[in-house]
Formats: structure tokens, C-alpha cells, sequence
């Protein structure tokens, strides 16, 4: 019987295009930023790591590498307390306008990010606001929580609650009961959640690109500037870079909650 | 938990986000939808009278018209061909055994982590005239074919950042299907594509839809593949939304721009609902 659920050779084929396919891109980035030539040439002889050095020796990338290492972190960390709290309120109580809440929560995710941009762009500027760290880095808090906010749901609802209510009948308080209880065994969810929004946020390009100031340019932001001027392999020095961080985070996450149940739970 | 604190503490718990999801997505989506509608002047900038002229004029105008039946068009192609590739690659991965299928549904879904600039920057690279693409083209004695900047360049991109999306709702629905009802069918002589057509597409519709309608909306809300592919002449609504902000500083008709796109993201998703209560509906009888 398993036999008959063997991929045909047509099937293996068709399956090796796509994984080409997919994964051509980001070979080619990875290969090129290693070029010891002037120009976006694929190195055949000698690998070199000249434009690596010539990243790290350009302060525009640093500070917005830096900027985005900053915004990322605390945008994560604080949508994990928000959402940690609001997942408790949607999952263990029913109230008015629990659905309405749970739909605002979720929103951002129906709304393109091009909209939030200039919907931001718009109160920022009537604040004056307008290329504030702090301000983009609350943007980046909407735009993420909801992942975060799904992954705490999904750990929450699969809880087994007789832990709890021992700890209640021991005489606990309920800060005791969630520090040392609940928060221990939703912890997968938090930290998958955490790493979620630390990716998403490092990423982020659409809604960065209408409420950043040049003393706030972000990576994803400085490198579509600097894609639409000049094109030299410095640039696929930072993609691959981004490639390896991204892939360091992406291994992180499998080992802590397994990157299939991450993503695949999106859908 | 008393009876008396069920009341508030909700709503306690809640409040923090509630309150900065009003403020930075409630309000600002009302300010923009108002902005749309301010008047705009050239010399003096957005003026404090009202006006539909920048809906009219995205409606009537050819140039924007252009531009918005482009997007739609690009964003329908995409979705059918990320159909056609996304729906058979997860019915094969699903019949993989581990550890292929861990190894290949991460490389397959993997990439979504990556920065979307990234992924474009790959692909102007592979495209260009001096990419791999055209010295493959050369080397079979085709030439050098202009894809960059072109409507091509913008669909193979948007197909690849947008695969993710459709094989994932497609394998979620394929792993609730149980493999030993496509072998019964076998067993009880029906052909291989017959087993296919009758248990395995039923099951997988509703996965497909799913992920189309996200890769729909996706993609025709889509800046960076555009922007960096697409080069200046080939505007796409996000892109077009960017220039009017940033370029010819008319905020007005590009808030009014993003409220069309907002508007018809949102009707997607509701039609989409719809047709998920409908089907809910019948299933239950």
C-alpha cells in the first residue's frame, strides 16, 4: 500500500523545478556577494569578501541595520505583552464585543500594509510626528502582534487547566498562578511569537518606506533606496547577510516550536 | 474568577492594545478616508473644503484606469499560476516520506521569512540583460530578450514571493485528508485521476480559494516587485499610491488611490466568508 503513494517521475521532476525556482534568487544573491569584481558578475575563479568589508565600512547601512535591530526588538517584545494580555482576555472570558475586539486585533492582517503606511503617514504628520523612532517603532507593534496574538491563542486554547486550579486551591494569587503557571506552558508560543515579529518587523518594507525620516531609515527601507540608484554587489552583500540572519532566526524557530506548525498555522 | 471582576478584567487585560489599535488603525484609516476627500491645489496644498473629484477623477481617467486594470490583471495571473504550481507541489509533498518533506516544505515556505527587497534584488539580477536567464537564452541561440521592466519580470517575481501563501493552505487541507480514502478509491477500481478529481480535489477547494484570495490581495496591493521590476512606466496601484505621495505630493488622490485598494481587499475578504458560511452550511445540512 505505501508503495502506491510513491511521487511518479514526472511528479519528482515537476518538484524539482519549483524548488529551483524558489530557491534561484537567493543562490544567486548569495554566490554574486562574493564577487571580487566591480560589477554584479557571478565570481567564477576567486571568491572574495571585499564587499562585506565595503558594507560594514558604509555608516548609511550600519545605522539603518542598527535602526532596524532596535525597532524589531522592542516592537516584538512589547507585542508579546500586549498580546499575552489580550489572548488571556479573548480566550478565558466571554464578554460584549469580545468578537470586535478579537477582529480589531486581527485587522492588520486584511489591511494591505500600503494603506497602514499612508493612514500613519497622515497621523503622524497632523501629530508632527513624522520620522519619530518611537512612532515607527508603534506601527511596527500593530503590524506584528497579531502573529504574536495567533501563536498565544493557538498555546492557550491547547492548555490544560487542572494545574491552575491546583495552584488556586493551594492558596496562589492569580499573578502567582499566571507568572509561575501559565506562562511557563504557553512559553513555546511566546517565544515563537517573539521571533515571528522580530522577523516580520526586520522585514517590513511597505509600511516603513511612508513613515521613515533619513535618521530613521530602516534596512529593508535604505536598500530599496539604494537598489533604485545604483546597482553594485554590495548589495547582494547585504541580501545575503539578511539571508543568513534570517535563516539563523529561521533554524531558531524550528528547534523551539517547529517552523511548519508556525507557518503552516498561519493559513 | 468572581462574578463581580468577570466584568472588568477582560476588558483590563485588553485595553493596552485595544487602545494603541484604535490609535494607529482606527483613527488613521478614518483620517485618510477624510483626507481622500479634501480638495487639493498645486500651488497651496490640501485646502479645507470637500470634494469627489479625486474619486472621479481615478474613475474616469484613463491614466488611472490603466494603472488599476493592470494591477488586476497582474494580480488574477498570479493567482491562477500560483495555483497551477502551489496546489500539485503540495499534493507531492504530501506524499513524501520524512525527512524529505520536512527538508522540502521548508525550503518551499522558507523563503516568506526572507525580506521581500531581497527576493526582488535576486530576481533583477537573474532577469537582466547580463542575468543568467538571458545568457541561458544566448546560449541556446535565442538571443537576449528584454524581461526586466517588463509585465513579465513583475509576474515570475510576484509568482515567487506569493507561492508560500497558496501551498500552504492547500497542504493544511491536504494533511486532514486521509491517505487510506485515495487508496480505498484505488482498491475499488477507480483510475488514478479519477481518485484525484473525486476525493482529493473536493478536499483541497476550499484550500485553493483561501490561498487565492490572499495571493490576490497580495499581490495588487504588491510595492517592492513593481517598484524595482516593473521600472518607472510600469505602475502598479502601490506604486502609483507611493508617487502621489512622495513625488507629486498629492496627498489627497493618493489617499483616495489606497482607499480603492483598501476597499476592494476588504470585499475579497468578505466575499470569501461568505462562501466559507455558505459552504459550512450545506456541510452541516
Amino acid at each position: 500500500m505505501s508503495g502506491m503513494r510513491h511521487n511518479g517521475p514526472v511528479a519528482l521532476a515537476f518538484h524539482a523545478l519549483v524548488v529551483g525556482f524558489v530557491l534561484a534568487p537567493l543562490a544567486v544573491i548569495c554566490l554574486v556577494a562574493f564577487t571580487p569584481a566591480n560589477t554584479l558578475t557571478l565570481p567564477t575563479t576567486q571568491f572574495s569578501l571585499r564587499w562585506f568589508t565595503a558594507v560594514f565600512a558604509h555608516p548609511d547601512f550600519v545605522a539603518s541595520f542598527l535602526n532596524s535591530l532596535w525597532v524589531a526588538a522592542i516592537a516584538a517584545t512589547i507585542a508579546v505583552v500586549l498580546a499575552v494580555a489580550a489572548g488571556l482576555a479573548l480566550d478565558r472570558y466571554d464578554f460584549r464585543g469580545r468578537a470586535a475586539l478579537n477582529a480589531l486585533f486581527l485587522s492588520p492582517l486584511m489591511i494591505p500594509h500600503l494603506v497602514l503606511g499612508v493612514a500613519l503617514l497622515r497621523l503622524f504628520a497632523l501629530l508632527g510626528a513624522t520620522g519619530s523612532l518611537f512612532w515607527l517603532t508603534a506601527g511596527h507593534i500593530v503590524v506584528v502582534t497579531p502573529y504574536v496574538l495567533r501563536l498565544v491563542l493557538a498555546a492557550l486554547s491547547g492548555l490544560d487547566r487542572s494545574a491552575e486550579q491546583a495552584a488556586v486551591t493551594l492558596g496562589a494569587s492569580s499573578w502567582t498562578v499566571f507568572r509561575r503557571i501559565t506562562v511557563p506552558m504557553i512559553l513555546p508560543g511566546i517565544t515563537g511569537g517573539w521571533l515571528l515579529a522580530f522577523i516580520n518587523s526586520f522585514d517590513e518594507l511597505t509600511m516603513s518606506i511612508f513613515i521613515t525620516s533619513p535618521a530613521t531609515v530602516t534596512l529593508p527601507v535604505r536598500m530599496y533606496m539604494y537598489a533604485t540608484e545604483s546597482i553594485d554587489p554590495m548589495m547582494a552583500a547585504v541580501s545575503a547577510l539578511m539571508i543568513a540572519v534570517t535563516a539563523a532566526a529561521m533554524l531558531l524557530l524550528d528547534r523551539i516550536f517547529g517552523l511548519d506548525k508556525i507557518l503552516v498555522g498561519q493559513g | 474568577m468572581s462574578s463581580a471582576r468577570a466584568d472588568t478584567t477582560p476588558w483590563l487585560l485588553a485595553a493596552p492594545g485595544a487602545l494603541l489599535f484604535t490609535a494607529l488603525v482606527v483613527v488613521p484609516l478614518a483620517l485618510t478616508l477624510m483626507l481622500s476627500f479634501h480638495v487639493y491645489d498645486a500651488a497651496t496644498g490640501v485646502k479645507d473644503a470637500y470634494t469627489l473629484a479625486h474619486y472621479t477623477a481615478i474613475l474616469s481617467d484613463s491614466y488611472f484606469l490603466n494603472i488599476f486594470w493592470r494591477t488586476l490583471r497582474l494580480a488574477a495571473l498570479t493567482t491562477l499560476i500560483c495555483a497551477a504550481i502551489g496546489a500539485p507541489e503540495a499534493y507531492i509533498l504530501s506524499r513524501m516520506r520524512e525527512p524529505w518533506r520536512s527538508v522540502f516544505l521548508l525550503a518551499i515556505i522558507g523563503p516568506l521569512l526572507v525580506s521581500v527587497v531581497v527576493r526582488t534584488f535576486g530576481w533583477s539580477m537573474l532577469l537582466g540583460p547580463a542575468g543568467l536567464v538571458n545568457e541561458a537564452f544566448r546560449a541556446l541561440g535565442l538571443g537576449t530578450v528584454k524581461i526586466l521592466y517588463t509585465e513579465t519580470a513583475v509576474v515570475i517575481a510576484l509568482v515567487h514571493v506569493m507561492l508560500p501563501f497558496m501551498v500552504i493552505p492547500v497542504w493544511t487541507s491536504l494533511q486532514k485528508l486521509d491517505p487510506m480514502v485515495e487508496a480505498a478509491a484505488w482498491t475499488l477500481g477507480a483510475s488514478r485521476f479519477t481518485a484525484l478529481r473525486r476525493v482529493v480535489m473536493p478536499q483541497v477547494t476550499m484550500g485553493l480559494l483561501s490561498g487565492s484570495l490572499v495571493v490576490f490581495g497580495l499581490s495588487a496591493s504588491a510595492f517592492a516587485i513593481p517598484a524595482l521590476l516593473g521600472g518607472r512606466r510600469l505602475k502598479m496601484a502601490a506604486t502609483l499610491v507611493y508617487d502621489e505621495y512622495m513625488h507629486e505630493l498629492n496627498w489627497p488622490l493618493g489617499a483616495a488611490i489606497a482607499i480603492l485598494v483598501l476597499v476592494i481587499n476588504l470585499v475579497i475578504m468578505l466575499a470569501y466568508q461568505r462562501v466559507v458560511e455558505a459552504r459550512a452550511k450545506r456541510t452541516l445540512g
